[in-house]
């Protein structure tokens, strides 16, 4: 184990630097939907908007955090803080370049980490069912039920398709699986299980054109309707910081990591990170919402077969050849 | 190890930490200035009918109950997954079993109409 000041240096600065992404993160979604509907987007607050993350900030911090006469009080506070909370620990098995010496580019590295990765995944679910109940409004409550229903049975093909890739790399420690892709990323070996694990990851984090549990016009906000300023953005950040946990993930376990020519494994995990991320504003860009019952169906009913037929193909193949 | 699982306990009170300090932060700076009108819940507008704990569909409730099984079922694909390679085909035929067991369950869930959102 490394110094403890130097874990707690790494720790501060991850999640500092999870924070600047996610301002970020934001300001390029609505630059880019502008510029897909033929916008200009936010462009008043410093050159290029580039300001813009800090004066939403600086608003929602000054607004008052409301809670409802009728809410379970300490449900209804602690609920966003468990949502972000989760999206932040999530990040903490994730090496973001390959180890050099005894000095590692992540927090930490248990032998079960994409075991525990899921797990914490698997957490996030609270937040929203938890901060839906505690308002007690209707929309919320809907918005809460709808988005657990999706998220758990996205959760179910999305591990599924996991299965593929572990056999392959034989190992469930990130830095195997990417040191296994060293010559072929897995997304040529596992194209069906990739597909899936994209359209589950995209569902999980409650986004366009699974973004039924915050659909404006027919549940108002869905879970989040009755919270405002801080909360309201905790909310937003969790959904965020959740996206960047997710393209990191299909970075790692299907993209090849920060295997690449030429550039720093740095930079090569950054702009894989990145173009996974331009296609998820890209996809809230092109594609409408789905029906609820389609949603459900085509979880349950085509990408959980899907991902077992992948799961035993693959197995089959690794096995007899 | 054990030793491993320290680091994940200090990023996770670094994070707590940092939620926490933005709470604090805002609660600092925020205005406060609650009335009974403020503080109803949202219903576009109107008066609030009845209280928010309306009564809910029974099917999330079966869907809670078939993802729980088939999600159980899922964590032991995953260790499998992993030694598949040293269990050779005695691991392949086993594992087809399992498989075999889970899509009947799920056919069967198919079959009852359990997985249709009316």
């Amino acid at each position: 184990m490394e110094a403890w000041w130097l874990l707690l240096v790494k720790s501060v600065g991850l999640v500092l630097l999870l924070f600047l992404i996610f301002a970020y993160l934001m300001l390029f979604e609505r630059k880019f939907l502008g510029f897909f509907q033929l916008r200009h987007g936010p462009n008043r607050t410093g050159p290029w908007g580039l300001l813009q993350p800090f004066a939403d900030a600086v608003k929602l911090v000054f607004k008052e955090d409301i809670i409802p006469a009728s809410a379970d009080r300490l449900i209804y506070r602690l609920a966003p803080m468990i949502s972000l909370f989760v999206a932040l620990a999530a990040y903490v098995v994730i090496p973001v370049a390959p180890s050099s010496g005894s000095f590692r580019w992540g927090i930490a590295d248990p032998n079960a980490g994409l075991l525990l990765l899921l797990a914490i995944l698997s957490l996030g679910v609270y937040g929203i069912a938890l901060g839906g109940w505690a308002s007690q409004g209707k929309y919320t409550l809907l918005g809460a039920l709808r988005s657990t229903a999706q998220a758990i049975s996205y959760e179910l093909a999305m591990a599924m398709s996991l299965v593929g890739v572990l056999i392959l790399a034989g190992s469930v420690r990130l830095d195997d699986i990417v040191a296994a892709q060293a010559r072929v990323p897995f997304i040529v070996l596992q194209p069906v299980g990739a597909l899936i694990f994209l359209i589950c990851i995209v569902a999980e984090t409650n986004r366009a054109p699974f973004d039924l549990p915050e659909g404006e016009t027919e549940l108002v906000g869905g879970y989040h309707t009755e919270y405002s300023g801080l909360r309201f953005a905790m909310y937003y950040m969790a959904e965020y910081i959740n996206m960047i946990v997710m393209a990191s993930l299909l970075t790692h376990l299907y993209l090849g990591g920060w295997h690449g020519p030429l550039l720093p494994p740095v930079v090569w995990f950054a702009l894989k990170v990145a173009a996974v991320l331009f296609l998820f504003i890209w996809l809230r860009a092109t594609l409408p919402r789905f029906r609820y019952d389609r949603l459900m169906s085509f979880g349950w009913k085509v990408l959980l077969p899907l991902a077992a037929l992948n799961l035993l193909v693959t197995a089959a193949v690794v096995v007899l050849a | 190890m054990v030793i491993n699982y320290l680091e994940v306990g200090i990023f996770a009170l670094v994070a707590v930490a940092f939620v926490a300090i933005t709470l604090a932060i805002g609660s600092l700076l925020r205005p406060k200035n609650p009335y009974a009108n403020k503080l109803a819940p949202y219903e576009c507008g109107e008066i609030p009918v009845g209280d928010g704990q309306v009564r809910f569909h029974i099917r999330y409730y079966i869907f809670a109950l078939v993802f729980l099984v088939f999600d159980v079922e899922i964590i032991f694909l995953y260790p499998w997954a992993v030694v598949l390679e040293q269990l050779g085909l005695f691991g392949l035929v086993e594992m087809l079993i399992f498989l075999g067991l889970l899509v009947v369950g799920l056919v069967y869930a198919w079959r009852k109409k359990v997985l249709r959102w009316v």
